[in-house]
């Protein structure tokens, strides 16, 4: 499979006062076109760092990304993002149709198109009624919903989720899981979907990419051998998701002394 | 006025317009009773006042003098609105120039605007272009510096939000900065309205030949004590017509912010 989005010795230091912080140290993956992949680290290991420089949002301090061929330098035209804080990633003065055309205007997609870009996308999530309402008139699940169409109706070939369902109650989490696949499948894109829960990442993924403690490295490339329907009941009692399961946890619990032992911790 | 919600929405139309009236109307009834048998050449019976309220204003006058002042109030107001939304962008989306400026403005702000005027007078006479000079830049600053603030403090997943769908420059202006800013804009503005009105009235009392404020202080000096009154009554009149219009808009363009902060109270 060749690789639709190619990240290379990434490193991105942070320059604080009166120290150096080494927040990626060197990461190198690729994700191939239409994949679905999981990142999961413990907490702090540099997850958010590591989307901001994909989705071009942050210069890294070394290495490069690169989307199609491309080098990654800002926001690239063909990525959307979906952010963890759905409250404060839509734009409470414009009604959820607004928040979802404004990103195509500027895309400069005809108007007849953007108006049907964004029925498609509202029905998709399931939301075709709440065009007129205000994102803030919506529970915080809906607002989630909200966004992934936003992100759906833009088009993009490589879509990035920054721990999307975090902020989410458990069963809300488990329909908006639900709904990621079937977009996912349905749409063809490919999904880079960050998150610290390792259950989410096992469900969702084709594959997990596990992250050492920062200074992050890529501790472990986990193929996700389930089958492809996955279903939150029969999928979470397959005996392959517990042993999956299993396996990225205990990683990920090492993930969080990596570095101990080799070199004092900064 | 501020109402508990329940209150607003149990007030339409008339009744609302009658509860708004209520006070100064009880108010009226009292200078009206209080003064009817004055005797004092200071302190004319309301009646009188308001009979030369009709003969002082509704003549040449509305088109010499109150026109002008509006006018000039129009033209000062919306051009310190515009100035200060303008600076107060490029200040807060630049921490730079924020640090820069910060100390200039704190004391450009500390000067009372009043003081300007003699100064002005030298380079720019007693005209127009002086009294609207002095509203602009005495209610310049709580636009700009509410404007500097709002854009300060844009949320920023918003931010990326918006970088990441390619919103940049005039757009992002458009779509981003400026409704962001705006409930700051809109407090340094209904500020700025009340200072606009007092700098014309001042500005039109330092040396003039027409407007409210030159009227005033010309009835003043001859002794018309009840059209004094009826100018001062008509200021007020002014300022609160001005100032429901005001509300009016603000509830237009702030409409998303309310129900946004009540969503949000109701969250946390």
């Amino acid at each position: 499979m060749t690789a639709l989005l190619d990240v290379c010795g990434l490193r991105k230091t942070y320059q604080a006062a009166d120290r150096t912080v080494e927040a990626v140290r060197d990461l190198t993956f690729g994700i191939g076109d239409g994949e679905l992949a999981c990142i999961v680290g413990p907490s702090g290991a540099g997850k958010t760092t590591l989307l901001k420089c994909v989705a071009g949002l942050l210069a890294p301090s070394g290495g490069e990304v690169v989307l199609e061929g491309r080098p990654v330098h800002g926001p690239p035209e063909n990525m959307a993002v979906v952010f963890q804080e759905y409250g404060r990633s839509l734009f409470p003065w414009m009604t959820v149709e607004q928040n979802i055309e404004l990103p195509l205007k500027q895309k400069k997609v005809a108007k007849r198109r953007r108006g049907e870009l964004v029925a498609e996308a509202l029905e998709s999530v399931g939301l075709a009624d709440a065009g007129g309402a205000y994102p803030w008139q919506l529970s915080g699940g809906m607002q989630q919903r909200v966004a992934i169409a936003r992100a759906v109706a833009y088009e993009p070939s490589v879509l990035l989720m920054d721990e999307p369902f975090a902020a989410v109650d458990a069963q809300t989490r488990a329909e908006l899981e639900d709904l990621t696949r079937e977009l996912w499948q349905r749409l063809g894109m490919t999904v880079l979907f960050v998150t610290h829960d390792i259950e989410e990442a096992v469900y969702l993924g084709q594959r997990v990419l596990v992250l050492s403690a920062a200074p992050t490295v890529i501790m472990e490339d986990a193929v996700i051998d389930l089958p492809a329907e996955r279903e939150q009941l029969a999928t979470r009692s397959d005996p392959r998701f517990a042993e999956l399961r299993a396996h990225i946890y205990s990683l990920v619990q090492q993930a969080k002394t990596y570095h101990d032992g080799a070199e004092p911790r900064s | 006025m501020r109402t508990a919600p329940h209150v607003r929405t149990a007030l339409h139309g008339a009744g609302r317009l009658a509860y708004l009236l209520a006070l100064p109307a009880i108010l009226l009834v009292l200078w009206w009773v209080l003064t009817a048998q004055s005797t004092s050449f200071y302190f004319p019976p309301l009646r009188t006042i308001l009979s030369a309220f009709g003969k002082t204003w509704f003549s040449d006058r509305l088109m010499d003098d109150v026109l002008p002042s509006v006018l000039r109030l129009a033209a000062g107001y919306v051009g310190a609105v515009v100035l200060g939304v303008a600076i107060g962008v490029l200040i807060g989306s630049n921490r730079r120039i924020r640090l820069l400026a910060e100390p200039v403005l704190e004391f450009l702000r500390a000067v009372p605007p009043p003081v300007l005027i003699p100064v002005l007078m030298l380079f720019t006479g007693i005209g127009d272009t002086m009294k609207i000079t002095v509203i602009v830049a005495g209610s310049l600053w709580p636009v700009l510096l509410n404007t500097a603030e709002g854009v300060r403090a844009i949320d920023d997943v918003l931010a990326d939000t918006a970088r990441s769908y390619g919103l940049t420059g005039a757009a992002r202006l458009r779509r981003l900065v400026l409704p962001s800013a705006s409930p700051q804009i809109v407090t340094g503005m209904r500020q700025a309205l009340s200072i606009s009105i007092i700098l014309m009235v001042i500005s039109e009392m330092f040396a003039s030949s027409s407007g409210l404020g030159y009227t005033i202080v010309q009835f003043q000096r001859g002794f018309a004590v009840p059209e004094m009154w009826s100018g001062i009554l008509l200021l007020g009149l002014l300022g609160f017509l001005l100032s429901l219009l005001f509300g009016r808009f603000e509830a237009r363009v702030l409409r998303w912010h309310r129900g946004w902060r009540q969503a949000q109270k109701g969250e946390s």
